[in-house]
Parts: C-alpha cells; sequence; structure tokens
C-alpha cells in the first residue's frame, strides 16, 4: 500500500504527518511511503532526510495524490485536497466532523474513506493513536514556555544579592492532558502553581503533579460525572458556574500567569475568564488560552493574536502551539498516524484491512465506502476514568411514605395473619383440652408473648448475659424437685435431692456468672 | 402455710423474672436486673420450702447450700474465655434435673394410682376419691393433685410428663456435647455417624412409638426407652453441628432447657415453672433466630447439622498471602488516623484481649480514633466479644455492631482482624457457591490496610478457605495474637 504526507497548506502549520522516522516503522509494515516535496521542512526534516528513509519524495501535490491510496495529513483537507481524493483511497487526518460536516460530504461524495485522528476513542488500547492527547500534552507545554516569553519575571522565586524574586503564581484552568502538562512544565520552572477541574476524581492527578488543587465548596451531587463523556469535563450547573467563577475572582488579583485550557467536546469553550478578572490582574500578568479556537476560555481573547489589555496584561490566543514545536509534533503526531496504520494493517503485509468490527478504526472512520459513518456508535469498551460512583436513589417523600405504608399493610397482613392463625389452634386445643388444662395453658402463652416482646429489646452487646441470665432462672425446675422430695419412696428422694443440688449450682453459678460480666461492662 | 401465700410469691417471681430480662435492654440497667433475677429466685425457692407440700427442708436447703458453694467457686474461678463451656454445662444441669423431676413425677403418679386403685372404688366420682384419699393419709400436694384428676386430665399429664422428660434429656447430652466442643474436648467439627438424618428420625419414631405405648399403659418401661432415644438425638444432633454454628447451638440448648421447664410445669400443675420455662424458651429461640440472621442461614438447616453442601465449585483464591513483622505493622499503626480492631475467636483462644485493650489505650492516647467491630456471630457464644472487649475494660462506646461499622471501613486506615475469619471472608458476597455465600460480613477489605493476626495460614474453624488474605492491601501477621501483640505494643509510641 501506498502511502503519501502532503505538505500542510494551511497558513502557519509547520507539521507534518510522517516523518522520516514513522517512514522506517511504515515501511517495515510493508507499504510505500511518498511525501511532497518541502512538506517536512518547516518541521525541520529535509527532503533529503526523507530520501535517507527511503521514502519518495514527490514534485507536486497532485502528483502524490494520484500515486498515493492513503493521503495522511494534519489539518482537515482544504476543498482542493478533498477533490483530489479518489474512490479507494483513504485521508487520515484532523477532521472535526462535528463542525465540518460540509467537507465530510464532499469527501463521502468523492468515495474516499476518512480516518480522522480527533475521533480516535478515548480507551486504553488507542492510547498510542490519541493525537489528541499528544499534541494537547504539546500545547501544555508550549503554552507556559510562551507565557514564560511574554512574562517579565522569573518563574521561581529567588533571594539574591540583588535583592528578592517573588515566585510566580500560575493558574491552570482545566486539568486535562493539556492542563496536566502546563502544571508540569510550570511546577518544574519553579512556579506556584494552582488548577482547577470542575471534575473532583482529577484533584489527585492535579496533586500528583505538584500543583494545589483548587477547591470549591460545593454539594457532590450536583459535581459532573466526568467517567460518562468518555473522560472529558462535561457541562457543569449554573450554580456551579457561579461559584467558580467567585472563586477565580477572589484568585484574580494574586496571579501572574493564568493558562486557561477548559474545552468540552463539540461546544464553544465556556467563558470562565472575565473582563473584570482580567481587570483585576496585576499588569505585566500573561494569560494564555489554549482554548482560542473555539472562542476561548477568557472573554477578552482574540484568537491567533496576542493583545494587551489597557491595564498591561497579555493575552495569547495563539491557535497553533503544537504548530509551534513543529519538529517535536511532527514526532509525536507522525507516530500516531504510523500506529493508526498499523492497527489497519493487522497482517504487517501492506495490506489494510479495514476492520468495521474494530472499535478504534470504527469510532474514527467518519466516510467509508460512500456513507457517512460519523457518529459512531459507542464504544463496547466502556471509557476510561475513574469508575463511576454508584448513584444513590433517594426517594422522593411520595415514594418513601408509599413504602412505608406498604411495609406497615404487610406488617398488619401478618400480624393479623398470625393472630388468626394462633387464635384458632388455642380454640382448637380449647375444644378437647380439659379445663385445669387451660388455666395452665394461657399462662403459658401469656409468659411466651411475653419473653418475645421483651427479648427483642435486648442489646447486642448483651446477649452473653442474657443467656447467663436466662440459664441461672431456667433452674427454677428446682421448684419441681422440692415440692416432691417430702413425699415417696427413696428412689423419689434420691433424685429429687439430685435436682435440687444441680439446680443450686446453676442458681448460683448463672447469677454470680452474669454479675461478673455486667460488671465489666464500663462507659469511656 | 396457706396455699395463697405460695401463689402470691409465684406472681412476684415471675414479675421479677420479666424485669430481670426487659432490664438487659441497656448496660446500665442490666445490672439492676440481675438483682431481680436474684430476688425472684430466692423468692420462689423461699415460698416453695414453706409451702405446701415440701418435706424435708432440712435437706433440701443443705443441698442447696453444697449446690451454691460449687456454684460460685465455678463462677469466680472461670475465666471470661472459658465462658460458652461454662454456660453449656450449666444447661445441661437443667436438662438432667428436668429428666429426674419428670421422672419423679412419673413415680408419683404411679404411686397415687395404686392407692387409688387399693383404696377406693374408681368408678366414683373423683371428688369423693379425693377425699378419701386425704384420709388415707401423708400425701404430698403433688400427689394429692394427682389424685383429684379425672382420665383426660392424666393422659394430658402423661404427655405434658413425657415432652419434659424428652426436651430435658435432648438438652443434658446436647449440652455435655456442645461443652466438650467448647472446652476443645471433643473434635469441633461437624460430624454425623453413618445415616445422618435418619438416625434422628428414627430416634424420634422410637420416641413417638413410646409416647403412644406410655399414653395407653403408663408403664415405665416406653419411658425409660424413650429416655434413651432422647439421649442420643441429643448427641447425635449437637455432634453434628459445628464451626461457626456454635452460638446457635448454646442459644438454642438454653431455649431447650426452658421448653423443659415449662412442659414440667405443666405436669406439676406449676404456674411459675411455666411462666419462667415458657421466658426462657421463647428468649432462647429469639436469640437463636437473630444468630441465623446475621449468619443468613435458616433456622431449620442450623438445627439439623451442618453447612449445607456448597452448590458447586468454590472459585480459587489466587494470589499469596504476604506476611509482614511487627515493625510494619507498627509504622501503619503510628502514622493511621482511624483503626478498626475486628476480634474474633482467636482473640479469645489466645487471651489477648488485655493486650488489645493495652494497644487501644496507646493508640487512643495518640489522638486516634479506634473503634471495635464485632460481628454477630463473632466468638463462640452470642456477645462473646462484647463480654471479653469488656472484662479487658474497653469502654462499650467504641465496640460497635457490624450495621453501625459496615459503612466506615472506606475511609478506616487500618483494620486489625485479630482471630477471626469467616465473618471477614469477602467470598460471602463474592463466590455464591461458597459456604457462607450471602452471610452478613464485616467489609474490612475496603479499607486501606488490612492486617489480620492469625496462627498459621491454615484455613481455620470452619474450613473455609478466606480470599481477604490473599488480597493487595492485606498483610499477614503470624503467630499466636498474644505473642504478636505484645512484640507490638513497644512499638507503638
Amino acid at each position: 500500500m501506498k502511502i503519501g504526507a502532503p505538505k500542510e497548506v494551511h497558513e502557519g502549520e509547520a507539521r507534518v504527518a510522517i516523518t522520516p522516522e514513522s517512514a522506517g516503522h511504515l515501511q517495515k509494515l510493508g507499504h510505500e511511503v511518498f511525501v511532497e516535496t518541502g512538506a517536512g521542512v518547516p518541521a525541520g526534516f529535509t527532503d533529503d532526510a526523507y530520501r535517507a528513509a527511503g521514502v519518495e519524495v514527490m514534485k507536486t501535490p497532485a502528483a502524490l495524490f494520484k500515486m498515493v491510496e492513503i493521503v495522511a495529513k494534519v489539518r482537515p483537507p482544504t476543498d482542493t485536497e478533498a477533490k483530489r481524493l479518489t474512490k479507494d483511497q483513504t485521508l487520515i487526518s484532523f477532521f472535526y466532523p462535528s463542525s465540518n460536516e460540509a467537507l465530510m460530504d464532499l469527501v463521502k461524495s468523492k468515495g474516499a474513506t476518512a480516518i480522522a485522528m480527533d475521533m480516535v476513542p478515548r480507551i486504553s488500547r488507542a492510547q498510542k493513536m490519541d493525537a489528541l492527547s499528544s499534541m494537547a500534552n504539546i500545547a501544555g507545554y508550549r503554552a507556559v514556555i510562551e507565557a514564560g516569553n511574554n512574562f517579565g519575571r522569573f518563574f521561581t522565586g529567588q533571594v539574591t544579592a540583588a535583592g528578592k524574586v517573588p515566585p510566580a503564581k500560575v493558574l491552570v484552568v482545566g486539568a486535562g492532558v493539556a492542563g496536566l502538562a502546563a502544571i508540569g512544565t510550570s511546577t518544574s520552572l519553579g512556579a506556584i502553581t494552582y488548577a482547577f477541574d470542575v471534575r473532583p476524581e482529577v484533584a489527585e492527578q492535579i496533586e500528583s503533579m505538584g500543583a494545589e488543587f483548587v477547591f470549591l465548596e460545593f454539594d457532590d451531587s450536583e459535581l459532573p460525572d466526568g467517567a460518562e463523556t468518555g473522560g472529558y469535563a462535561p457541562p457543569s450547573s449554573p450554580a456551579f458556574q457561579e461559584k467558580q467563577l467567585a472563586k477565580f475572582r477572589e484568585l484574580a488579583p494574586e496571579i501572574d500567569i493564568v493558562i486557561c485550557t477548559a474545552l468540552i467536546p463539540n461546544r464553544a469553550a465556556p467563558v470562565l475568564w472575565t473582563r473584570d478578572m482580567v481587570e483585576a490582574m496585576r499588569p505585566g500578568s500573561v494569560i494564555i488560552d489554549l482554548a482560542a479556537e473555539r472562542g476561548g476560555n477568557c472573554e477578552l481573547t482574540v484568537p491567533e493574536e496576542k493583545i494587551v489589555t489597557d491595564n498591561g496584561v497579555t493575552i495569547v490566543g495563539y491557535t497553533d502551539f503544537p504548530s509551534r514545536m513543529a519538529t517535536q509534533s511532527s514526532t509525536l503526531y507522525g507516530n500516531n498516524i504510523r500506529h493508526m496504520i498499523a492497527d489497519l494493517t493487522p497482517e504487517k503485509d501492506g495490506v489494510v484491512h479495514h476492520d468495521m468490527e474494530d472499535d478504534v478504526i470504527r469510532g474514527a472512520t467518519i466516510t467509508h465506502e460512500g456513507e457517512i459513518t460519523w457518529p459512531p456508535p459507542p464504544p463496547k469498551v466502556a471509557a476510561i476514568a475513574a469508575k463511576p460512583k454508584a448513584k444513590v436513589i433517594v426517594p422522593t417523600a411520595e415514594e418513601a411514605r408509599a413504602t412505608e405504608v406498604a411495609a406497615f399493610k404487610t406488617q398488619t397482613r401478618n400480624q393479623v395473619g398470625l393472630i388468626a392463625i394462633g387464635g384458632a389452634l388455642l380454640l382448637f386445643v380449647g375444644l378437647f383440652a380439659p379445663a385445669s388444662f387451660m388455666q395452665h395453658f394461657i399462662v403459658f402463652v401469656l409468659s411466651v408473648f411475653i419473653g418475645f416482646q421483651v427479648i427483642w429489646g435486648v442489646a447486642h452487646s448483651l446477649h452473653t448475659p442474657l443467656m447467663a441470665v436466662t440459664n441461672a432462672i431456667s433452674s427454677i425446675i428446682i421448684l419441681g424437685a422440692l415440692v416432691q422430695i417430702g413425699s415417696g419412696s427413696f428412689l423419689v428422694i434420691l433424685l429429687a435431692a439430685l435436682s435440687v443440688f444441680m439446680a443450686g449450682i446453676n442458681i448460683f453459678g448463672g447469677f454470680l456468672v452474669t454479675r461478673r460480666m455486667l460488671a465489666m461492662f464500663q462507659k469511656s | 402455710m396457706e396455699y395463697g401465700f405460695t401463689t402470691a410469691a409465684y406472681v412476684v417471681a415471675a414479675v421479677l423474672f420479666i424485669l430481670s430480662l426487659g432490664g438487659l435492654s441497656g448496660q446500665e440497667s442490666a445490672k439492676r436486673a440481675v438483682w431481680y433475677g436474684i430476688a425472684g429466685m430466692a423468692l420462689a425457692v423461699f415460698a416453695t420450702i414453706i409451702g405446701p407440700g415440701a418435706g424435708l427442708w432440712l435437706l433440701s436447703i443443705v443441698l442447696i447450700a453444697i449446690g451454691g458453694v460449687i456454684g460460685y467457686q465455678l463462677a469466680t474461678k472461670v475465666q471470661m474465655t472459658q465462658m460458652p463451656e461454662l454456660v453449656a454445662a450449666m444447661h445441661s444441669l437443667v436438662g438432667l434435673a428436668a429428666v429426674f423431676v419428670g421422672f419423679i413425677a412419673h413415680f408419683e403418679m404411679v404411686r397415687v394410682a395404686g392407692l387409688v386403685a387399693n383404696s377406693v372404688d374408681p368408678t366414683l366420682d373423683p371428688t369423693v376419691n379425693a377425699t378419701a384419699l386425704v384420709l388415707l393419709g401423708d400425701l404430698g400436694t403433688f400427689a394429692s393433685l394427682i389424685a383429684k384428676k379425672t382420665a383426660v386430665e392424666l393422659n394430658i399429664l402423661r404427655v405434658e410428663l413425657f415432652l419434659g422428660i424428652f426436651i430435658g434429656a435432648v438438652t443434658f447430652t446436647g449440652s455435655v456435647i456442645a461443652y466438650g466442643k467448647l472446652a476443645g474436648k471433643v473434635d469441633s467439627a461437624a460430624k454425623k455417624l453413618p445415616g445422618g438424618h435418619m438416625l434422628n428420625a428414627a430416634a424420634a419414631g422410637v420416641s413417638l412409638l413410646a409416647l403412644i405405648w406410655y399414653f395407653n399403659t403408663g408403664g415405665f418401661l416406653p419411658l425409660f426407652i424413650m429416655t434413651l432415644a432422647a439421649l442420643f438425638i441429643g448427641y447425635h444432633l449437637i455432634m453434628g453441628i459445628g464451626g461457626a454454628d456454635m452460638p446457635v447451638v448454646v442459644s438454642m440448648l438454653n431455649s431447650y432447657s426452658g421448653w423443659a421447664a415449662a412442659a414440667i410445669g405443666f405436669s406439676l400443675g406449676n404456674d411459675l415453672l411455666i411462666v419462667v420455662g415458657a421466658l426462657v424458651g421463647s428468649s432462647g429461640a429469639i436469640l437463636s433466630y437473630i444468630m441465623c440472621k446475621a449468619m443468613n442461614r435458616s433456622f431449620v438447616s442450623v438445627i439439623l447439622g451442618g453447612f449445607g453442601g456448597p452448590a458447586g465449585e468454590q472459585m480459587a483464591v489466587e494470589g499469596e498471602q504476604v506476611a509482614i513483622d511487627a515493625d510494619g505493622v507498627a509504622n501503619a499503626l503510628n502514622e493511621a488516623d482511624s483503626v478498626v480492631i475486628v476480634p474474633g475467636y482467636g482473640m479469645a483462644v489466645a487471651q489477648a484481649q488485655q493486650n488489645v485493650a493495652e494497644l487501644t489505650r496507646k493508640l487512643r492516647a495518640r489522638g486516634k480514633t479506634v473503634r471495635f467491630a464485632i460481628h454477630p456471630v463473632a466468638g463462640r457464644l452470642p456477645g462473646h466479644m462484647n463480654v471479653l472487649l469488656a472484662e479487658a475494660k474497653v469502654p462499650y462506646d467504641i465496640v460497635l455492631e457490624m450495621d453501625e461499622i459496615n459503612d466506615d471501613f472506606p475511609s478506616t486506615d487500618v483494620v486489625i482482624v485479630i482471630g477471626s475469619n469467616d465473618i471477614v471472608n469477602p467470598a460471602a458476597q463474592d463466590d455464591p457457591n461458597s459456604p457462607i455465600a450471602g452471610m452478613p460480613v464485616l467489609e474490612v477489605w475496603k479499607a486501606k490496610q488490612v492486617f489480620v493476626s492469625k496462627r498459621g495460614q491454615g484455613t481455620g474453624y470452619s474450613g473455609i478457605e478466606n480470599p481477604l488474605f490473599f488480597k493487595d492491601n492485606t498483610r499477614m501477621f503470624y503467630g499466636d495474637a498474644k505473642a504478636s501483640l505484645d512484640t507490638l505494643l513497644p512499638k507503638i509510641d
């Protein structure tokens, strides 16, 4: 199979989809690799480097598109590029299908298969081709570097002969991949780093990176559950946003650098850093808005531009942070592409097997055989992130009432049933037994009843004393012996005497043991 | 003395006994409750001795006194850990006494019947006969009571007697075996003679036949045969119950001794015996029921003996048991904020409750939260652990029941399991084929760290493998519980 990477035509895009290194791996899978001339130059890979890796360099994009069966790109294709696609060709690139439906239709009409690198499902197996994460990692790092570039002070605090330098305070909003990378970079530069995220479960990750989690007092039940949306933060409730903004407002005057990374999938970026917060910041502060492409987390962000506000706060709205580190990002993206192609050629024989049963391939494929296959069905393997908390269903007042009533009814039914059966049995016995027996029988039944009523109330911890006491008083059998000891033969007297003796042991032993036990129970 | 006075005394005694049991609802009121029981017993015995029918009261008092001395010796010498054995042994005395009293009643009945036959025309009205009998001379109350009875009443009397002796005999051998098992003199595992339940059923059948025989003839032979059968049932029944079911057995025997007393009370026409017997009987029955519920076992299957056979292959346990030494445990304890101790029979066997209490005091002195989690069937007797901890002066308000503490394990730093096994076995929840499947257990494995103090790698009393010991957060602290704690204590600072 022939795989080729054209030169990126998007203004300012310096990345390339195939590097000499990744080309080597692709060849091992049995593929032939092509690049357009000059495709790697902005990222630091010369045509000669490609040739040295055995890659054929094509003169024009048109020739490349004609030659290859798989086109690997970084940015979504332009209309011109899309029109060049033919049936049987496969395009692998970022695509953002939710905001590029016209483009998707165009690719579909050409009959080409498109694999969107941004649609790779977030499951463990697909991490090696998760280009969003690898790019976000670079963006997070670059954001801090960019901030340092525009920030007039040290990150780390120093006490020098020439004076004391306070450490910079960095706030990272959104602790996704980019946010965590930013935290790591910022702390390693020595800044005091704070981080915030709406998902409470990432607090641990934030702290593991060395930042302080900005804790928000909020009722747990209202917190969004990140695990439901495949590990991305879902939109939060208005009440929660209110608290969040209040917290930021409180922090704004102390913070030197804000790095915004909060994005919600398929939505405009939430505005988290408002105009008044910017105004509250000290002159010389820097805001880096990684969400600028989607409108920005900061109200004043101008996408693609760096502006300085009236009070001297620099707001950077670049959208091409990965491209600004093109060598690094091309290497990582090239590896992502290479892993994707490796999954497409399971036999390593240079034959692409587009397996639509495979969760990862199915998820990333947006057009296939003249059909739009986006959005994909939910992956068979559940998403990553923390285990979802077991939702406790709190019954409403009515439901609780209903269960109570039902329980009461069954209880009543059971009790009435028992009483009825017991009563019937008693009556039955009464029909046959003589009156003298019934007198005793009444006493017996009532005693059993009292026994049941009384014993239910006994504390668990006192079950042993209860047994000892009941044991002691069961030696009441002594009465039976005592009333008979005086009458009758020697045998009767002997047996009665023995009974009295044994019961005597029991009375004293039982009560004493009980007393000993109870005397030991004491409160702290 | 008047008959009315005896009855009045009995009423007061009965009320005192009820108050005595009712008072056990709280630790403080329980101390008063014992005195009610003692007063009730004293009153009952006193009223009976001076009441009608009782002769030889000097002999009676002497015998009671001797019995009392022995009882006092037993009760004050016994170790708290031997409490289960003591209670079981004392049950056997009650059972045997019930058998004897039943026999006496039978002999009396025969004697009176003989007298009646010799002197009075049985076709006459019974009251006339009784008058005649009184003239016959010095008969006891019971005898004169019998003499007044009609034929139907005599028959009922026979049934009551028969039942009393039967239950008493079962209680007697059952308690002796239970004592043997608890004291370690009889192998504690569930054992059955070949034939199993059939033997019990056969013995019960023999007893039933004997009842019919006795009912019709009133001879001593069927009574004797039944007694032998009942003794066998008691022996075989309790031999067949083993392991963790012992607490149920003890409270069940307690219940039996009560019913035996009640049955004898019927035959003697003594209301106080009936009242107290019924109280004890129902109390033991409820206790057994509570125990069974705590183990998720059906009462019937416990009584009929042994664990029900597992439905299929038990889950194989993977992983290995990782041992730890006292230093490791001490470090973890020094760092922990909240500690839960789960004591079991192993603590009782090793007499380690004082050391556990000492550990508790030390940890509490350092501001840590220390609590005890008591499973309802921990130990060999209902509430066994509470008593032991109380003996070691562990305050009872930090000793919690399973339901109170189970939710707290996930927020607990360290759990120390001392000599318990089945009650912390996760297989009860995870493995439907486990013999203890469905039994509520203490969910200690949810804590951050679990230390298990155990003598060795064996499976313990019930012979069920415990996956807890193989979990990642579990460390085994091998050795005798007392010795282990002795080495641990100096390291807690």
